[in-house]
């Protein structure tokens, strides 16, 4: 089963409703808490980025046999340098998403702990890919 | 502890309509108090209550996220009413505590209510 969401960059409020979407997809399907809650809150995660740093964009979740996979891709500025934006509390958040909660540097990193894999296609000027895998 | 008891403590109103018979089903075994909704989302425990001084609706798709089961807002804080409509869509109980959240903690710690140790 593949869902697809428009992630828009407008209307911050909107945030998260992709990811509310397919847990309540996850949990109708009958997956386990632990496995919905770690797709939640990893996709969360990528699809505020998406919206903070991407300016919005699109994201595919695909449940397969054996694994969720799920990809958020953006036409943002991409990532200039990612092994400073894996560490914990590095960020490039403007004052006004802080403000909301958000840019305190744990996005990345965050993702990375409660997936199985994450890859990441990106380059300055080239926007980002970020596919999320968690094993079922 | 049921979240009827942390209403008492708190003195806390309920924005989100349940009566106390309803929040007395509702059992909280870790609390977490924090503005920083990217801290909350490295923080997963089962039947937790955030105390936060944020009134954004991003507050309560966090706590979609996180399976935590109540926010109470510090400070007399109020959101606005579309933030209260989705948490009784997704069955999140908000609370509004005049206490600050320094002391609303720290009231909930000390009957009993613990947060998340370094485990």
């Amino acid at each position: 089963m593949i869902k697809k969401y428009d992630i828009s960059g407008e209307d911050f409020s909107l945030a998260g409703e992709a990811s509310s979407n397919f847990k309540s997809v996850l949990k109708r399907l009958g997956i386990s808490t632990e496995i919905v809650r770690r797709v939640s809150i990893a996709m969360y995660e990528a699809e505020i980025n998406t919206i903070i740093h991407g300016g919005g964009g699109e994201c595919e979740a695909e449940i397969k046999s054996n694994a969720i996979s799920v990809t958020f891709r953006d036409n943002g500025p991409g990532i200039a340098n990612l092994e400073l934006a894996m560490q914990e509390g590095y960020s490039t958040a403007s004052e006004k998403i802080r403000e909301l909660g958000f840019g305190a540097g744990m996005g990345l990193p965050n993702i990375k702990k409660y997936t199985d894999d994450m890859l990441i296609d990106t380059a300055p000027g080239k926007g980002t890919t970020l596919t999320l895998i968690i094993n079922l | 502890m049921l979240l009827s008891d942390i209403k008492k403590i708190l003195d806390a109103e309920v924005l989100s309509g349940e009566d106390d018979a309803a929040l007395c089903k509702k059992d909280i075994h870790t609390a977490c108090g924090c503005d920083l909704m990217s801290d909350v989302l490295a923080f997963v425990k089962d039947q937790s209550l955030l105390l936060t001084g944020l009134i954004n609706s991003q507050v309560i798709r966090t706590a979609e996220m996180m399976d935590i089961v109540a926010v109470c807002f510090v400070r007399g804080k109020t959101p606005a009413e579309d933030v209260i409509e989705l948490a009784k869509d997704k069955d999140i109980t908000i609370l509004s505590t005049q206490l600050p959240l320094y002391t609303a903690c720290g009231m909930l710690y000390d009957e009993g209510l613990r947060g998340r140790s370094n485990d």
